[in-house]
């Protein structure tokens, strides 16, 4: 009766190797099926024996889903590429290099070494009431134990929860979304092509997922456009230890200058809500201003409008707006 | 009073000592265990396998508090590939208890009879109140309840329990084909549980009317409970953000008189303060294969000690000592949390005499040894320092609140004032305390513990006196520190005077300042104290560290075979520092039989082991080479006289050379074959037919197994020995804290040693940095996290709890030692495992006040958000709720 926790149990497993196979097996399979790309999620869960699926589809030999493209000035990269591969690759470090830099401070080098970035913008939410096996609503309850007056909820929400408190815990995740990415799904015979803001789900449209993809979906691909290749941009993390650590908030930003006055800007941040928190008001107010001391003080008080914090978290607010304020200010706010 | 607390110089005149040159020891060399641990050959117990091998799981208990009203285990035992289920009610009744001793005996346990860790189960043998022994240990200090009768000892801790005390805590185990089938039953038992009252934040339960961690009280008296609640004023102090000073404390311990030396003060800090509690998290978990055959247990099992796990496992089975076999060959660690293997251990071997012999493996997951594999309690209260103007510490009061887990005292809180007074040598001290009931995982000893806390508690307000009296860091520290045979520790109030206070055998910490001061150019980096790069400001910090180096009393054992081989038994567990091999050593540097000649037989206690201390409280590295100083003296002596015997002439014409015993001044008279062949036929004393009376029974039977294979030279450690034996470190830290996000780094350190003669300069690097790293660790990040409502864990997985990892650790850290041996070890020789723990811990947490102020840092883990929302704010506090709020 009580959970017993760490021990795999049986799964039938299937190991195709070509998207089409793959696939075949996910849309045999519905719901039963559980996709699996490096693993590091994943079996947190099934060792845990919270989920519990019939049939696990690894992903980890279909060569298809793996590499970097250029994509007109773009780039297209295979949803199992692995983070490592992200992090040192030319292409990427020479036009996105966030994204590098975003893929290089996930967890520790041996998780980079088997984590893709498919897997790392799919993952699920850290909240460890939930990953602990709470009954709660994310889990299908009807409570929110991390948001109870005693909970201990320092890692969560300050924005858009909706009875659940559960942050996105990906680095990658904000960068592709400060780059315009696209994310390329298969199921069966159809492809789609979303947005970042159609991929990431917050708690208001579906409580149980972090992203849109469905039974027999497959992200094969994100594609990121040539809109702010080999432009300025910003990526920080701040976390407890060096390595192997979630974000306690996390920041990207990209900008296209004239000059001295940006044109046009993303800034996302993570770790604040259950989707990467784009800033829309943030980006719109940037428009025609100098990336200077006065632009970023006058952003970082924007950007945590409407934060709502929980009794161990309210530290997010002013660490959210010295990293809005560092983004604008740049890298030579801090080294220098 | 006043007089005798001057802390008493070296007695004069003594010779400076020099360091001490041998021809083996203080050598690098290859570890005979290296080749299978960097090949994977190395079998831990959990990679062992035997025919027809069964496997546990246990059922963890969902609650922090309940009694079990029934357990219906039919649908599980009635499934397929299950084999039977082991519950409380198949345990053996405990050993008698020893008279509700205290804990632990601290460094004189060497003198233990055989069997005597009967005791240890409940204690882990630990050295964690040795220091505390002259201080407020043993319950003697016990202030509240004198006129009551003492309440009944609190029942020992069993493998499982019909009231678990803390969620995870083992209720039954199953065995089963496979682990996955075991787990699929377990999860078909069905449980009735009786919820009970709990407690998770220590402070909580002081308040009026609050829940008990146990029915017998929430906090602990010596072996017992009782309840104590704090008043609505005190409560009211505390929620209004500061801790009652005037609290009722269980525990009080005195030396001088604080009254007047606060009197003295020119200076006086003080501050409320917070750090955490930690799971041990060793590599490898506490797995045990167990079976059964010819009426012996046969067990392999991951322990710190080997020699001292065999009574205390024996004792969890129910069985006697000698009907134990134990093989740990290799151990992943224990960080104090196995040091007589662990009382889970027994499941396997019960559930295998269930199963009439049948080999059972328990693999214990990581999930289940976060649970089970103990913590080091963390600490709420206050501490105040007074100063002179030149730095001298004039007194030290404290006011300790320990989480001390379910089952008992844990005591790293009376240790933590033990290692004040020693560090800082203060003249008047009080250190007041409560042990309090928490339903979370049991409180053991957890590297220097007590001692790593003391550094968290102290360093950072010494470092803010030198910064108002302007007295630099290293010359405020050694003016404080102790030397040469410096007395220290507390005593219970009202202890009639001329009760003689500990004494150190030897301490060189200002020289290990000194030293470190010069690697680390402690002058030059001095400009960067303050130093602003952008958002970045620099800090450098120092800190000592000491903790207890060395036990006395035990044996050593080795056999010269016919084949000119000398067989080196070492009862020492292969716990990752490599004493059970560099200790061997001492024989081949007293006897002259060349190390290359030498093989060590260790892990197996079939093979023939002897009597050794416990591998905890950094007592092995002393004991052992006073050990194996006596035994390779003995083997010496027996080789002369075999010569002797059988060459003629005096046993002092005789000497070893390389090659076997030679005439002096002469040739080898007797090749090492030659010299074990006479000595089996001499027999008695030679072969090992007689041994000294005074060795323990464990050696004996060890003795006797091998009697007639050869040369034996057996000994017990005689040598005198007058004082408690410490080691020291200094560790020096510079950091850079980002001001705007709080994010810290290391960007360079220092440890320097006082280990006495260095016998083994690359296991002693990996001590000073790997201790240094745990103390980072506890500074840094590590930590657990509890539900406060609900009582359950929510921090029970390596990314989540956070020990701390090798990219946290500073890349270009240095270590040194002084190499000045302690006069009471033949060799010189003194350990350093807990030391270096200690002093990084202090550096670290020093050097981030001196980057952020003296003002911000309250709590350890120091997490970016303290510095950084201290920062933000106009108060220069954290936006926390309560800063001394536990398990956050």
């Amino acid at each position: 009766m009580p959970p017993i926790r760490d021990v795999m149990p049986a799964f039938e497993l299937f190991q195709p190797t070509s998207v089409t196979d793959a696939l075949g097996v996910l849309s045999r399979h519905g719901a039963d099926a559980w996709p699996m790309a490096g693993g590091n999620d994943t079996f947190d869960w099934l060792k845990d024996r919270i989920k519990k699926p019939r049939v696990v589809v690894d992903l980890s030999m279909v060569n298809e889903l793996q590499g970097v493209k250029d994509a007109g000035g773009g780039l297209e990269i295979g949803s199992t590429t692995t983070l490592t591969t992200i992090a040192n690759h030319p292409m990427v470090k020479e036009r996105f290099p966030m994204l590098a830099q975003a893929a290089l401070l996930v967890a520790s080098p041996q998780i980079r070494n088997v984590s893709t970035l498919g897997g790392n913008v799919s993952q699920d939410a850290r909240c460890w009431y939930y990953r602990a096996g709470w009954p709660c609503y994310r889990a299908g309850g009807n409570i929110c134990y991390a948001d109870t007056p005693q909970a201990i909820n320092r890692e969560h929400a300050l924005f858009d929860a909706d009875r659940c408190v559960a942050v996105s815990p990906s680095d990658t995740a904000p960068a592709l979304v400060a780059l315009d990415a696209q994310f390329v799904i298969r199921n069966g015979d159809a492809e789609r092509v979303v947005s970042a803001e159609e991929f990431f789900v917050g708690p208001g449209i579906d409580i149980t997922k972090l992203t849109s993809l469905q039974p027999g979906d497959l992200l094969t691909a994100i594609r990121i456009p040539n809109t702010f290749a080999n432009k300025a941009n910003y990526f920080e993390k701040v976390r407890d230890r060096m390595v192997w650590d979630f974000a306690l908030v996390n920041i990207a930003a990209s900008f296209d200058m004239s000059g001295t006055s940006i044109n046009d800007a993303r800034m996302v941040v993570n770790g604040v809500s259950a989707t990467p928190y784009r800033l829309n008001s943030v980006e719109a107010f940037l428009r025609g201003k100098a990336r200077d001391k006065a632009t970023a003080d006058t952003a970082a008080g924007m950007a945590v409008e409407g934060a709502v914090p929980l009794a161990h978290n309210a530290y997010k607010i002013p660490l959210m707006k010295a990293l809005v304020k560092r983004a604008i200010r740049g890298d030579a706010a801090w080294t220098s | 009073m006043a007089e005798q607390q001057k802390p008493v110089a070296p007695a004069a005149p003594v010779a400076p000592p020099k360091k001490m040159e041998f021809k083996v020891l203080g050598k690098n060399y290859v570890t005979p265990d290296l080749v299978a641990k960097v090949t994977g050959r190395a079998r831990y117990a959990e990679d062992w396998k035997a025919e027809g091998m069964v496997f546990v799981k246990l059922m963890p208990s969902p609650r922090p508090h309940a009694r079990i009203r029934s357990i219906d285990a039919s649908a599980a035992l009635a499934m397929p590939g299950v084999h039977g289920i082991l519950t409380a009610d198949d345990l053996p009744a405990p050993p008698p208890p020893p008279g509700g001793a205290p804990p632990a005996k601290g460094p004189a346990q060497g003198a233990a009879p055989a069997g005597a860790p009967a005791a240890a189960p409940p204690a882990g043998g630990a050295p964690a109140a040795a220091p505390a022994a002259g201080a407020a240990g043993g319950g003697a200090a016990a202030g509240g309840a004198a006129a009551a009768p003492p309440p009944p000892p609190m029942p020992p801790e069993f493998a499982l329990t019909k009231e678990p005390v803390y969620e995870g805590e083992p209720i039954l185990a199953i065995a089963a084909d496979s682990e996955e089938i075991a787990s699929d039953a377990i999860e078909k038992i069905v449980v009735d549980f009786e919820p009970l009252p709990f407690v998770i934040d220590p402070m909580e339960s002081l308040r009026p009317g609050s829940s008990n961690g146990r029915e017998q009280g929430n906090v602990f008296v010596g072996p017992s409970m009782r309840t104590l609640k704090w008043t609505r004023e005190q409560m009211a102090s505390y929620d209004a953000g500061k801790f009652p000073q005037d609290g009722e404390a269980t525990e009080t311990a005195v030396f001088g008189d604080i009254e007047a030396g606060f009197k003295q003060a020119d200076l006086i800090v003080e501050r409320d303060m917070h750090q955490q509690t930690t799971s041990h998290q060793p590599l490898e978990s506490r797995s045990a294969m167990a079976y059964w055959q010819n009426g012996k247990c046969y067990m392999h099992v991951s322990t710190q000690s080997l020699a001292r796990t065999v009574a205390s496992v024996a004792g969890w089975v129910g069985i006697k000592p000698e009907e134990l076999v134990l093989i740990s060959e290799y151990t992943g660690g224990g960080f104090g949390s196995k040091i007589p293997g662990a009382q889970s251990m027994a499941i396997p071997a019960l559930m295998s005499k269930k199963l009439n012999g049948r080999p059972v493996m328990m693999r214990i997951s990581r999930a289940e040894e976060t649970y089970i594999g103990r913590v080091r309690p963390g600490y709420q209260g206050y501490i105040k320092m007074g100063f002179r103007k030149d730095g001298r510490v004039t007194a030290i009061d404290t006011f300790i609140v320990e989480a001390s887990g379910p089952y008992r005292r844990q005591g790293d809180h009376a240790t933590t004032a033990n290692l004040g007074s020693l560090l800082f040598q203060a003249p008047n001290m009080r250190f007041r305390g409560l042990s309090v009931a928490t339903n979370t995982p049991p409180g053991v000893s957890q590297r220097a513990p007590g001692g790593l806390q003391a550094s968290v508690w102290f360093e950072p307000l010494v470092h803010e006196a030198a910064k108002k009296l302007g007295i630099d860091q290293v010359a405020i520290r050694k003016l404080n520190a102790p030397e040469g045979q410096a007395q220290f520790g507390l005593v219970p109030p009202n202890t009639p005077p001329g009760r003689p206070r500990n004494k150190l055998t030897s301490c060189f910490v200002k020289e290990c300042l000194d030293k470190g001061a010069e690697m680390f150019e402690w002058e030059r980096k001095k400009a960067n104290s303050g130093l602003r790069l952008g958002t970045k400001i620099r800090g450098i910090g120092v800190g000592t560290g000491a903790y207890t180096a060395g036990s006395i009393g035990v044996d050593g054992l080795c056999i010269l075979r016919p084949d000119g081989k000398l067989e080196i038994h070492q009862g020492v567990g292969n716990l990752g520092t490599l004493s059970t091999f560099d200790t061997a050593r001492t024989i081949a540097e007293v006897s002259g039989v060349p190390w290359e000649n030498c093989e060590v037989v260790w892990g197996n206690t079939s093979k023939g082991l002897p009597w050794s201390s416990i591998q905890a409280g950094s007592q092995t590295t002393y004991a052992h080479t006073r050990a194996n100083y006596a035994t390779g003296q003995d083997l010496k002596k027996k080789l002369q006289e075999v010569a002797a015997k059988t060459r003629g002439g005096s046993p002092d014409s005789y000497d070893t050379g390389p090659n076997g015993v030679i005439r002096r001044g002469g040739g080898v008279v007797l090749t090492w074959a030659q010299a074990a062949e006479a000595a089996i036929k001499l027999g008695g004393i030679y072969d090992g037919t007689e041994v000294p009376k005074e060795i323990n029974a464990m050696t004996k039977a060890a003795a006797a197994a091998h009697k007639g294979r050869g040369l034996m030279g057996v000994a017990r450690d005689n040598l005198p020995r007058d004082g408690q034996t410490y080691g020291f470190m200094a560790a020096f830290a510079e950091v850079e804290v980002d001001t705007e996000t709080g994010v810290w780094t290391i960007v360079d350190f220092t440890g320097v040693a006082d280990v006495g003669t260095v016998i083994h300069p690359n296991s002693l690097g990996g001590q000073i940095n790997g201790g240094s790293i745990q103390g980072i660790g506890h500074v840094r990040s590590q930590k657990l996290v509890y539900d406060p409502h609900y009582g359950n864990a929510l921090a029970n997985r390596m990314y989540n709890n956070k020990p701390p990892t090798i990219l946290d650790a500073p890349f270009n850290a240095k270590w040194a030692a002084v190499e000045l041996p302690d006069p009471t070890n033949p060799v010189g020789a003194k350990g350093i495992g807990e030391p270096s723990t200690v002093a990084a811990a202090g550096a670290v947490l020093a050097a981030l006040c001196d980057a952020v102020g003296d003002d911000v840092i309250r709590r350890t883990p120091v997490q970016p958000e303290q510095i950084m929302s201290a920062l933000a704010s106009a108060e220069r506090k954290p936006d926390m709720p309560h800063v001394l709020q536990a398990f956050i």
